[in-house]
């Protein structure tokens, strides 16, 4: 039984054993479904094996919904342990890990695989193009994604969850601090998530330089597709890093070499000095595609042309280089001088005006517009506000100086809830509604969509407003409870019931989808918010194809000036289509990717190097593979074409 | 037959392995650990842009411009790097 003994969770509770129970059962209930309905060949060939770009975008929306609720619970969590003082719901240890999994979950597993998912469903649609560059390494990079997830998300019933921060910092996350195998799973899980995310990086640089339609130059390129296209590079250049970060650390803590400790010539700082030169750009990663989707948003529902598109464009260029020159802002207590601290000051402040000038242009586009507010309309629109009450709390935290009196409070922790929800949260829920019904060939209610957007709009304000001030009077972050003489206890519970307002937005997301599923009208058109860009050009749901022909782009908006300009965009008649074949093996290296991640994970070394192996097999296989793809006769295309007119 | 001659491939081998000797040096003659490095540094990054102009033909398709932004944005970005660490951790730490 000693094998077993690593197995076993260091620091149980009851709602550890109640979540294995829940995961066993609904595992169970998984496969009896799949069985019972016959469903395991559709799962297989439709989804699995799958690498159209639109399908692979949809198990990103799902998986980036359910990392959600994980990550959701995981903060209602900690609000209601905090809710009141000296509360007992959590311990120290069990406060560790939900925090710990909470940003971890909601940064690389809900946001970064949200954003994914636009971008797979949208860039290719945007510029014209039948699939992605490599639509083989897509399939690779959602299933290196999705099991790098899924092991990360076994850790809490199975050996125990990583408790060192999201920022996971050595000494403490070092073997001699932390001795689960908790920090294991997240140097690992993350990993293998991040090597997925880099190659989508690639794959779409590649897909936006060389797959646009004719006459598309990139200075046509639609908004969201220049957001995606410069998110991407950051992603190439900022993953890098991670990736050896995160390889000197599973280094240091399985086979005791000497990076980051502080003994023997290692350097525990600078593990945080790396973190941070891939973790700042990640927050531009994540801001960007969800600019470019406001971008769309806003001149679809103000009926304009974007304000400055070319002001648009060099202000994310220009980000897209600061966002490397600002790392040391989240470690100004350090240690570092006065000067090195105030040339990062400089640079964060710096990077600040290109992104106003991206508000101002929104601004501008809305200025004598005619808005029509829809529900992505109204996340647009609340995201404004909000957004820079983050921004502003940003500028103030940027300021070395005083970033001594703000660092480590619940100041910060407001203050980047505060850019990340309006900023990307909505956004991705924005993006959402806006392409849901170009994804599934029906829309959301409309009416449930803005309640929807309005409480979260609300209970965001709600939920964090408060930690500013209780940052201000000194309250800690990460802090698992507080004395009553504190004072902090009334501002909490106005968090938490911020909280619980934020958990009833989501389920009336959820609701909205089941309600939708049911009731909504299946009888809409290719185009119903009477947008401006090439996606719309297409029928809903999409052919598997996108386009029958191949759009003649003139214009930025060439949608919009097909409809008002009379541009012809499909001209010539059909021919017959190269399609890429689907294939199991990414989700078969995915698969070994998990139990050579769990193999490392508790060093079992011999199964490691099965799997290790295995990895190679793949990789060779797909070496020698000799794959042309296949064709789609005219008559096919015809067919389908008939048919999705026909149901319009 | 001037058109058939690899001029500049020859041109670009003898300076690569001139430049792999002056990177040897530093093994062999007496120096300082400072100027040993610069050397190395130098030659080193000299060393990965003529491959990549002369034998990786960077600059020769329709693409030029694209793989000269990547290259110029990589080598900001990794010095920027490299320097902004080297300030943080030692020259500007307290």
């Amino acid at each position: 039984m000693d094998f077993f003994d690593r197995f076993a969770i260091p620091h149980p509770s009851l709602a550890i054993y109640a979540s294995m129970v829940a995961i066993v059962l609904t595992v169970i209930a998984i496969v009896v479904g799949l069985t019972y309905f016959k469903k395991w060949g559709y799962l297989w060939r439709e989804w699995l094996t799958t690498v159209d770009h639109k399908r692979i975008g949809i198990m990103y929306l799902i998986s980036a919904l359910l990392m959600l609720f994980r990550g959701g619970v995981d903060a209602l969590m900690m609000r209601a342990q905090l809710a009141v003082p000296e509360n007992t719901l959590l311990d120290a240890q069990h406060y560790n890990e939900v925090f710990t999994t909470h940003g971890v979950v909601m940064i690389l597993f809900m946001a970064m695989p949200f954003i994914m998912a636009l971008m797979n469903f949208v860039v290719p649609l945007q510029i014209g193009a039948r699939d992605v560059a490599f639509p083989r390494l897509n399939a690779l990079s959602f299933w290196l994604f999705f099991f790098g997830a899924m092991l990360f998300n076994i850790s809490f019933v199975v050996g125990g969850s990583p408790d060192a921060g999201w920022t996971s910092y050595f000494p403490l996350a070092g073997n001699e601090f932390s001795t689960s195998v908790g920090t294991n799973y997240y140097m690992i899980a993350i990993q293998i998530a991040g090597i997925g995310t880099l190659m989508t990086g690639i794959n779409f640089i590649t897909t936006i330089l060389k797959m646009r339609a004719p006459g598309m130059t990139l200075m046509k390129m639609p908004m969201f597709t220049w957001s995606s296209l410069i998110a991407n590079v950051i992603i190439v250049f900022a993953f890098p890093v991670l990736t050896v970060a995160l390889a000197m650390g599973t280094l240091d803590r399985l086979f005791g070499t000497h990076f980051f400790t502080t003994n023997n010539g290692g350097m525990d700082m600078l593990w945080a000095n790396l973190f941070w030169v891939w973790g700042h750009p990640e927050v531009y990663i994540l801001i960007l595609p969800a600019f470019g989707i406001y971008s769309e948003v806003i001149s679809t529902f103000a009926r304009r042309n974007l304000y400055g598109y070319k002001s648009m464009v060099a202000s994310m260029v220009i980000i897209s280089l600061l966002s490397f020159l600002v790392w040391v802002h989240h470690f100004f207590t350090m240690g570092q001088g006065a000067l090195t601290n105030s040339i990062f000051s400089i640079t964060t402040m710096a990077i600040a005006v290109p992104t106003g000038v991206k508000i101002f242009n929104w601004l501008f586009t809305l200025y004598k517009g005619k808005i029509e507010i829809t529900t992505p309309m109204l996340y647009a629109l609340l995201f404004i506000p909000l957004f820079t009450i983050g921004g502003v709390t940003g500028v103030m935290l940027g300021m070395s100086a005083a970033d001594y009196q703000y660092h480590n409070t619940m100041f910060l922790v407001a203050h980047f809830h505060m850019v990340i929800i309006p900023g990307v949260v909505f956004a991705m829920l924005a993006g959402l509604t806006y392409y849901w019904p170009k994804m599934f060939g029906f829309m959301l209610n409309e009416r449930i969509g803005k309640i929807t957007a309005w409480t979260i709009g609300i209970s965001t304000l709600v939920a964090f407003m408060p930690m500013f001030f209780t940052g201000l009077d000194g309250q800690a972050r990460r802090m698992y409870t507080y004395s009553e003489s504190t004072g902090f206890g009334p501002l909490n519970m106005v968090s938490f019931v911020g909280a619980i307002g934020l958990a009833i937005g989501f389920i009336l997301l959820v609701y909205n989808v089941y309600y939708s599923i049911r009731y909504a009208s299946r009888d809409i058109s290719a185009d119903p918010w009477d947008a401006r860009t090439l996606e719309w050009a297409t029928h809903s749901p999409v052919p598997e194809y996108n386009f029958a022909i191949v759009p003649h782009v003139k214009s930025e908006e060439a949608l919009w000036d097909a409809k008002k300009k009379r541009h012809i965009l499909f001209q010539g008649n059909y021919e017959k289509i190269h399609m890429p074949n689907n294939s199991g093996v990414p989700f078969i290296m995915g698969s070994i990717f998990f139990i050579w991640g769990f193999a490392l994970v508790f060093s079992l070394w011999p199964l490691a190097i099965i799997a290790t192996i295995g990895i190679l097999a793949c990789m060779a296989h797909r070496s020698m593979e000799i794959d042309h793809g296949r064709y789609i006769s005219v008559k096919e295309i015809e067919e389908t074409e008939t048919k999705l007119r026909g149901a319009k | 037959m001037k058109e058939l001659f690899p001029m500049k491939q020859i041109l670009g081998f003898v300076f690569s392995l001139l430049l792999t000797v002056i990177a040897l040096a530093v093994y062999f003659l007496d120096m300082s650990f400072s100027t040993g490095m610069t050397i190395l540094l130098a030659t080193a990054f000299i060393q990965a842009a003529v491959q990549l102009v002369v034998f990786m033909h960077a600059g020769e398709t329709k693409d030029k411009g694209a793989i000269y932004t990547n290259v110029y944005y990589g080598v900001f970005i990794a010095l920027a790097t490299v320097f902004g660490t080297l300030l943080t951790m030692i020259w500007g730490y307290n």
